[in-house]
């Protein structure tokens, strides 16, 4: 029993809490006083009609979009806003809508490079690529090894992401996301432009990582099953402002969701 | 006219084969040059691929370099400390380039950064002469340990000299480059240049910080700067003249393609070559000094066939 109430408790946990955010462009007004909150292991998604805000949204949180108003709390830390390496060294890792690597370099510098924070050595051991630095590299290359076995992409290790397909081009994305082994963890879109078993093997993904490292994952998606299928709780913007937030029961059959998606004669 | 074409096709072979000691001697001089010119078109592509900024003051950089170490031992530090506190120098130069003039200018277009290099190059001729003077300067080359005699070859019955500064010249260009290309293709700060050179965005989000990159790069490019400074300044003078010479990056990167390190090599060695050969068997045609154009005229009849270079990714824009 007691340990079921920790289980609760730690399910319960707030990772990240976004209170009364307000972003506007010149005079468009993107996100208007959003607030939601995503709780520590749970997979939340943000859904809504293309121009809700969502991508704004992502991107107030990992720091490339500065608030008017409102503020941020990240593992207990409150901000209005952070530079993205910021967010990046508190552990907030993210893959965008339009895939968004390192086109000239190969599917494993690209993970490597997820790395990045972990990696300590100074410029002085890299200029001889000596020492220390070829030790660190090692043991990190051992990591996104591991990586890319749990993905399933070991035969385009060394294949240019460039050359890719993009299904293929989206994984690799996710795995360089998650070799900073991220608190809470941004998908843009994950399965945008996938053919059906595309989305099967990166809903699996999804939800393995989640499953498996207790990752915190937070996604913007299209495809309703798959949102329905995955997520633990909904919040739903519509024209910069949340209509609903709940599970993905409540989420469906609320009338303004539905008004939304649907259209409505006013 | 048949003397004309006779001059252009038959002629300059016939001297060739008769003489094919001073082919190789010309061949080998303009594979010195060559070198140079790939050192500094390196340096453009290096700051090029990592913020996108055509610097114009590459060139100045150059000469700012060497300036710097034989003003520091004329005002009587020792070569070597001289040549460690140039370093420094490039260091120096590199953080401040980030922190004046790219700092503020994060997000701006390609153009203005470039206008803002070319104010930087201006800053530093000015800096530079208030601070060096303006007269030529002689290079301390066996100050800092360069070799000055030559080596000669007995090759296909007559005699071939190289400057031994020359080789030196072209043993440092190829170590430089062999340094650089592991240091970018097997170091994390190494992946991190490439990585902000692909994606600025998806570089921010997995951590890595432009500017420190930045201040990275620029370095690099000033170390590659001096380098080019000294050797260059070991066969001529130290003058700002040598800046303009520099301008000869520009049809090298036309050929080798704005984005990559090997086309700046064989784009220089190209360029390098080609002039020489040009002004030696074919300037005499039209009363010489060929060598200042030749190579725009080349880089000109180039991108009419590859503007995108010789290793330059072709731009594919989805429609």
């Amino acid at each position: 029993m007691s340990a079921l109430e920790t289980f609760v408790d730690a399910a319960d946990e707030t990772l990240l809490a976004v209170e009364g955010v307000t972003l506007s462009f010149g005079g468009v007004q993107a996100i208007k006083d959003v607030s939601f909150d995503i709780k520590k292991g749970e997979i939340r998604a943000i859904i809504g009609p293309n121009g809700a805000g969502k991508t704004s949204m992502l991107n107030v949180i990992n720091g490339f979009y500065h608030p008017q108003k409102g503020k941020i709390t990240f593992k207990g830390n409150t901000r209005t806003d952070m530079r993205p390496h910021v967010a990046a060294t508190q552990g907030i890792s993210r893959t965008f809508q339009n895939v968004a690597l390192f086109r000239g370099m190969s599917t494993l510098d690209n993970i490597m490079t997820g790395r990045t924070l972990k990696m300590t050595t100074n410029l002085f051991w890299h200029l001889f690529r000596f020492g220390p630095a070829e030790q660190e590299e090692l043991e990190h290359r051992e990591f996104v090894e591991r990586i890319i076995d749990f993905l399933e992409i070991q035969h385009i290790r060394k294949t240019p992401v460039g050359r890719l397909p993009y299904g293929l081009q989206k994984r690799v994305e996710l795995g360089r996301a998650l070799a900073a082994q991220p608190d809470l963890l941004l998908l843009d879109e994950p399965m945008a432009g996938m053919n059906l078993e595309e989305k099967e093997d990166m809903s699996r993904f999804v939800i393995d990582v989640n499953d498996q490292f207790g990752t915190t994952i937070a996604l913007i998606e299209h495809d309703m099953g798959v949102v329905m299928d995955l997520s633990n709780r909904v919040v739903v913007l519509d024209h910069g402002e949340k209509i609903a937030d709940g599970t993905p029961d409540e989420v469906k059959s609320n009338q303004d969701v539905i008004d939304a998606y649907l259209g409505v004669a006013h | 006219m048949g003397e004309i074409l006779h001059g252009i096709f038959i002629n300059p072979f016939i001297e060739i084969a008769g003489a094919p000691d001073l082919f190789v001697q010309v061949l080998w001089e303009g594979f010195v040059s060559g070198t140079l010119y790939a050192l500094i078109a390196l340096g453009f592509v290096l700051i090029f691929k990592a913020s996108g900024v055509f610097n114009f003051a590459q060139g100045i950089m150059v000469v700012f370099g060497a300036l710097s170490l034989v003003g520091l031992f004329a005002a009587g530090v020792p070569a070597w400390l001289a040549l460690i506190l140039c370093i420094g120098i490039m260091f120096g130069l590199a953080w401040g380039v980030e922190r004046v003039v790219l700092r503020n200018l994060v997000n701006q277009e390609p153009i203005i950064l470039f206008m803002a290099t070319i104010g930087l190059n201006y800053f530093l001729i000015g800096f530079g002469e208030f601070i060096f003077g303006g007269e030529p300067k002689t290079m301390i080359t066996s100050e800092i340990g360069l070799p000055t005699g030559s080596f000669d070859f007995e090759v296909l019955g007559g005699l071939v000299s190289l400057q031994q500064i020359d080789v030196s010249a072209a043993v440092i260009a190829g170590l430089l480059v062999a340094g650089l290309a592991v240091f970018f293709n097997k170091t994390r700060i190494g992946r991190a240049l490439r990585a902000v050179a692909d994606d600025h965005q998806a570089a921010m989000s997995v951590g890595i910080t432009l500017q420190q990159i930045w201040v990275i790069v620029w370095f690099a490019a000033g170390i590659v700067a001096l380098t080019t400074g000294i050797m260059w300044g070991a066969r001529s003078d130290v003058s700002f003249a040598l800046s303009i010479v520099a301008l000869k990056a520009l049809p090298v990167l036309i050929l080798g393609g704005f984005t990559s390190v090997p086309g700046a090599i064989v784009g220089g060695l190209i360029i390098g070559i080609s002039e020489k050969l040009a002004e030696f068997y074919w300037g005499p045609l039209v009363g010489g000094s060929i060598e200042s154009w030749f190579p725009y005229f080349l880089a000109l009849i180039f991108l009419w066939f590859r503007p995108q270079g010789l290793f330059g990714e072709r731009i594919i824009e989805r429609v």
